[in-house]
């Protein structure tokens, strides 16, 4: 059913809108920004924050945006004389008992009151009474802090946690100048999408515990990318403190949100992507290494010649079956693209373990989280690895490795010598090669005769599959760290040594 | 950063500055101006007819070097009664400082109207180009310009950073010494 269209006018010039649509939203397609805090297009427009009023033509007073309905006929000014002295009205009365305390707040440089201020305040304060005190640096969950001083009552966090999660840990306590949001009693803020709240928090009230005086907003760079920590692939915004290294403990991704996307995430992301980036700057490689025979350090190209080598020896002295290949779902599809390249058409490979293992398996609910935690199973199965996937099973590895059926063992990004626990350094010890190819150590790492860094999705362009079948593309936020290169090119660049010596021997 | 060139012409040598005879006695003409002039204001002060006073030269280092009552000198980093630093490390210093040579890190403070302070508080005085606007932006007026100390000099580019104990006088700067691998 499409909503019948009539024309309105908005600021003096004549508009088309579908009957029936928010004038906040009309208003906001027409590129005219009206401002608001608690009308939110998931979270429905309760106009109790009186922001939005706007001059209605024959209506006597202001009225809110939120709630009126865009009909033929109908006059809109939002910057006319009266629509801006209400709005800015509304702004001073916000600001009555908020505490100022911008300096020390870590909302300062993305808030809606220093925003709206500039932009639509600018009067000079009649508040001459004394501000009323509430509680402040509260911990009202896992990853969340409460500061009630800086609240603006628009209600945002409970209706998310009432209409959202279903969860409804928040409430709106108390009357006149003394309500105050509060949890309920006996309850704790520690849902699985309890992060959104300060996404949606349009002040200072409710501000992450991890990202807490880590750094100023101001300092970081915004890249666009895709969330990898499962298969939904929620559109995210990499937030990054490259200029003053200094802050954050060194760490070069300081923070991760969500973009709205209407398809995948909508405005929502849950805590474990939101607050699982710290692996990024953690336990990185950075050097190309052989630690077996002996350990060194390698130049790329060396360490290419000499794996090249290597496998073409191993291969035409014991034949593709004893080589067996573990991936995991974090290539993106040009790494897949290059993988099948390398290890089904020029090496003939036929072992290959895609299959998750249980610590990549999570809790997956109706809301975002899916439970393969990897980014890009589909991908791969795009590519024919579909079927692959049950040709062999960790049980079968485990078996083939300690019957010493398996000469080479290929490794990327599956830690899996963590996975093995006690057993690991005995059964990566039969096979002949074992190479370690990812962004991280990991256990594995230190095992493996050799040891490739490659990059993570942060630190290249590249494209992922959801488990819909999306294909979405992230783009590099990052610097490679060290000598850290594409997955892909290090298939690339092997395929091409084992090519260029197979068009030698013919 | 690109460097920017900026290409200035060298005076033309006419015959006159070739000579060298001519400019010779400009230059001693300029001298003994200033000699005459000042020769004059001295004696007429000497003699109590007041006047605009003559120029004289201090003998710094001898002397201490005499500041101007605005003077911007060393910073100062300031201490509320109860003897806490009265930083709260919003970090405006370092961010309007041109010369990036402000580095904060936060922390939480144990009192909580506090909220935040700093955890470390480093100032490169080898970078700072002494603008004050890391005063002038301070909303607690917690960093001043005004230990009216110039001399700053170090044997080390290290010991040109001071902490926060160093710029609270909690702890003299530590003396420079030559460094035994220049």
């Amino acid at each position: 059913m499409t909503a019948k269209r009539v024309t309105f006018k908005l600021n003096g010039v004549t508009l088309e809108a579908p009957e029936g649509q928010l004038v906040i939203e009309a208003a906001k397609a027409a590129g005219v920004e009206i401002p608001h805090y608690c009308y939110h297009p998931a979270l429905g427009n309760p106009g109790n924050c009186r922001l939005c009023v706007v001059e209605v033509a024959g209506a006597p007073k202001p009225m809110v945006s939120c709630r009126t309905q865009v009909r033929e006929g109908l006059e809109v000014y939002t910057d006319s004389e009266p629509a801006r002295r209400a709005q800015a009205s509304s702004l001073e009365l916000h600001l009555v008992n908020h505490p100022l305390d911008c300096p020390v707040c870590d909302q300062s440089g993305e808030c809606g009151l220093q925003d709206y201020y500039m932009k639509f305040g600018r009067y000079d304060s009649q508040v001459r009474e004394a501000k009323e005190h509430k509680r402040k640096r509260l911990e009202i969950g896992p990853h969340v802090m409460l500061d009630q001083e800086r609240c603006v009552l628009c209600t945002r966090c409970t209706r998310f946690t009432e209409k959202i999660t279903k969860t409804s840990e928040l409430g709106i306590f108390g009357r006149g100048h003394k309500e105050f949001v509060d949890l309920a009693p006996g309850q704790r803020l520690d849902n699985a999408y309890s992060g959104n709240t300060v996404d949606l928090c349009p002040v200072g009230a409710l501000t992450d515990k991890d990202f807490r005086f880590k750094v100023r907003v101001w300092y970081l760079d915004q890249t666009p990318s895709i969330c990898a920590d499962c298969s939904r692939g929620c559109n995210v915004s990499l937030h990054t403190n490259t200029k003053r290294p200094w802050h954050d403990e060194g760490r070069r991704l300081a923070r991760v949100k969500p973009r709205h996307n209407p398809e995948v995430n909508q405005w929502w992301l849950c805590d474990e992507g939101r607050y699982g980036f710290k692996k990024f700057d953690e336990d990185r490689l950075g050097r190309v290494m052989r630690l077996i025979p002996y350990r060194r350090e390698l130049a790329w190209e060396t360490a290419l010649d000499e794996l090249a080598s290597e496998l073409r020896r191993e291969l035409e002295a014991l034949g593709p079956e004893g080589l067996a290949v573990v991936a995991s779902g974090a290539l993106s599809n040009e790494d897949w693209a290059a993988f099948k390249a390398f290890f089904v058409d020029a090496l003939g490979c036929k072992r290959f373990l895609f299959a998750p293992q249980p610590d990549q398996l999570g809790i997956e609910d109706d809301l975002l989280r899916r439970k393969e935690k990897v980014p890009n199973l589909e991908g791969g199965k795009a590519l024919g690895f579909g079927s692959a996937v049950a040709s062999l099973s960790w049980e079968r590895l485990e078996a083939d490795l300690e019957a010493g059926k398996i000469w080479g063992l290929y490794l990327i990004e599956r830690d899996a010598a963590r996975f093995w626990g006690a057993k690991a350094s005995a059964l990566l010890s039969k096979p002949r090669l074992v190479v370690w190819q990812g962004p991280w150590k990991g256990r594995t790492g230190e095992l493996a005769h050799f040891r490739l860094p490659a990059t993570a999705h942060i630190e290249e362009d590249g494209h992922f599959t959801n488990f819909e079948g999306r294909i979405q593309a992230y783009q590099k936020a990052l610097e490679p760290l060290g000598q850290a290169r594409p997955d892909w090119s290090i298939f690339e660049g092997l395929r091409q040594r084992l090519g260029a010596a197979q068009k030698a021997a013919r | 950063m690109a460097a920017t060139v900026a290409t200035v012409r060298r005076p033309e040598r006419t015959l006159a500055t070739r000579i060298y005879l001519i400019e010779v006695f400009r230059g001693l003409v300029v001298t003994t101006r200033h000699l005459l002039v000042n020769l004059y204001r001295h004696a007429r002060r000497a003699l109590g007819l007041g006047g605009p006073a003559g120029a004289v030269t201090i003998q710094y280092p001898e002397d201490p070097a005499r500041l101007g009552a605005r003077a911007r000198t060393r910073h100062r980093l300031l201490k509320r009664d109860d003897g806490s630093p009265r930083c709260t490390a919003c970090l405006l210093c370092e961010t309007i400082c041109p010369a990036r040579c402000i580095r904060i890190t936060a922390e939480d403070s144990p009192v909580e109207v506090v909220e935040k302070r700093a955890k470390t508080f480093q100032i490169d005085l080898g970078l700072c180009v002494f603008c004050g606007y890391c005063a002038e932006a301070c909303p607690v007026d917690a960093i001043h310009m005004d230990a009216n100390k110039v001399e700053l000099s170090t044997y080390t580019r290290a010991d040109l950073i001071w902490d926060m104990a160093e710029l609270m006088d909690d702890k003299p700067k530590r003396p420079s010494l030559p460094s035994l691998h220049p």
